[in-house]
């Protein structure tokens, strides 16, 4: 059991990138990565959202749709349920918890239901996992998507100093910086 | 219908949501190993598109405005359920294929904005035909790009051979780096034609490179304020004005990291 986790874990966070073989969540990715401190603090909100996200998304398959035999409903449930959530998780963190919403407030409305969060969901359904099993990959994803962001950020610094032919400013050269990456991180399918 | 084919060519040329707005991006990059998978993507999307469109315009006068988003997506997230179930059943290789990028048409944001930006102001028979234009636009970006990879990596566009035989295909554009490079020369033209045209004196402020956070946030963000038209009156300024409680001032604050090419 809990080496099937651990293989999970590996696998969402560094071999199945979510970001750079999966292209989910792509826009924060290239949006909000040009410091490392925002991209730090986008990186930790997607992992408390995502990770709490697949939990109520898993509960409500389990115990909701399975039983009503209504799962071909998921598309639908999902997006109301996590757009709703993080509207919630927003409230009650102003409310409740002012440390936290200071440090994570501003990114929750630019997350509200960004692919990656909706896309975990669909996975964890699609391959069967159950709540646990589901949180952990959701856990992992989240960790994957902090990794690449915090890492393409930290070469955009750099990159900041550096002559670019014209037409390359701006997006392209992050694309190609994030292919790079991308061609990095195959180098992880030998791990599993 | 002259209007119509208006829309259509809008859609297509004008607009086209992937070479001229970059909205999208996530379905561009990841169906896009081959020209078919891109063409069923943007078919799909294209059905997805119009329905939506269609219901959203027949209802822009029963739907509270307050309640307009979570209307819009209930009603998207139907017809890609719809268009889901369709494809799984009758042409199952296509439904493989895409896998869990079918129901994330749900979150793309050609669809949300376009409810938001034309079919919840416009009648029905236009936001149809600009809803066909606008998918037919994504359909042929999508088949563009996947033709591209498909050919430099595996030699064959739609499955058939066209390299000779000696061509040794660089099959790291059917994977993922190769979609980022693509397109990373994609942007990258994008770029040399704003630049020269703004050299020339035109107006080049429709195009642009993404957005910055997700989908669903399109109006609150400015994506859906790039897939406005200039003919359909004062909605730009509407938004201009809502732009003024403390959370969009954060998420401004925040979007200092955005890059608009």
């Amino acid at each position: 059991m809990v080496k099937d986790l651990l293989v999970i874990l590996i696998a969402s966070s560094l071999v199945n990138n979510v970001v750079l073989s999966q292209f989910l969540g792509l826009c924060p990715f290239l949006g909000v990565s040009k410091k490392t401190n925002t991209a730090a603090g986008m990186g930790v909100a997607v992992i408390f959202v995502i990770t709490l996200a697949s939990a109520v998304a898993g509960a409500i398959y389990q115990y909701l749709l399975v039983p009503l035999d209504i799962t071909y409903l998921q598309t639908i449930v999902f997006i109301l349920v996590i757009a709703a959530l993080v509207q919630f998780v927003e409230m009650f963190l102003k409310k409740f918890m002012q440390p936290l919403y200071q440090a994570l407030g501003v990114y929750l409305p630019l997350i509200t239901t960004n692919c990656a969060v909706l896309g975990v969901a669909l996975t964890n359904v699609q391959k069967n996992y159950g709540i646990l099993t589901g949180v952990v990959n959701g856990f992992a994803t989240a960790v994957g998507f902090t990794v690449s962001i915090v890492i393409l950020a930290g070469i955009r610094e750099k990159m900041a100093y550096n002559d670019i032919p014209e037409s390359f400013r701006g997006m392209p050269i992050v694309l190609v910086t994030a292919g790079l990456m991308a061609i990095a991180f195959c180098g992880f399918s030998g791990l599993l | 219908m002259n209007r119509a084919g208006e829309r259509l060519v809008n859609g297509i040329i004008k607009e086209n949501p992937t070479f001229v707005l970059t909205l999208g991006m996530c379905p561009t990059l990841a169906v896009t190993t081959s020209a078919i998978n891109g063409l069923g993507m943007g078919l799909t999307t294209m059905v997805v598109l119009a329905l939506s469109n269609v219901f959203i315009s027949l209802l822009r006068h029963v739907i509270p405005d307050k309640v307009r988003i979570p209307a819009f997506i209930v009603i998207i997230a139907s017809f890609v359920t719809v268009a889901q179930l369709l494809l799984q059943g009758f042409i199952p290789f296509l439904y493989d294929a895409l896998g869990i990028y079918i129901p994330l048409i749900v979150v793309n944001c050609i669809i949300l904005g376009r409810a938001e930006a034309y079919a919840y102001k416009n009648p029905v028979i236009p936001s149809l035909f600009d809803g066909i234009g606008m998918g037919l636009g994504f359909s042929v970006a999508l088949t563009c790009i996947g033709a591209v990879r498909e050919l430099l990596g595996a030699g064959e566009i739609f499955g058939v051979r066209v390299m000779p035989e000696s061509y040794v295909p660089v099959s790291i554009f059917i994977m993922a780096p190769g979609a980022f490079f693509v397109l990373a020369l994609l942007t990258a033209i994008q770029n040399k034609v704003k630049i020269s045209g703004e050299r020339r004196g035109r107006d080049m402020s429709r195009i642009q490179s993404g957005c910055s956070s997700d989908c669903l946030n399109c109006a609150d963000t400015g994506c859906a304020r790039r897939l406005y038209d200039d003919r359909a009156g004062s909605a730009p300024a509407a938004w201009a004005e809502q732009k003024t409680g403390p959370k969009e001032i954060a998420i401004e604050e925040i979007k200092e990291g955005k890059d608009n090419g």
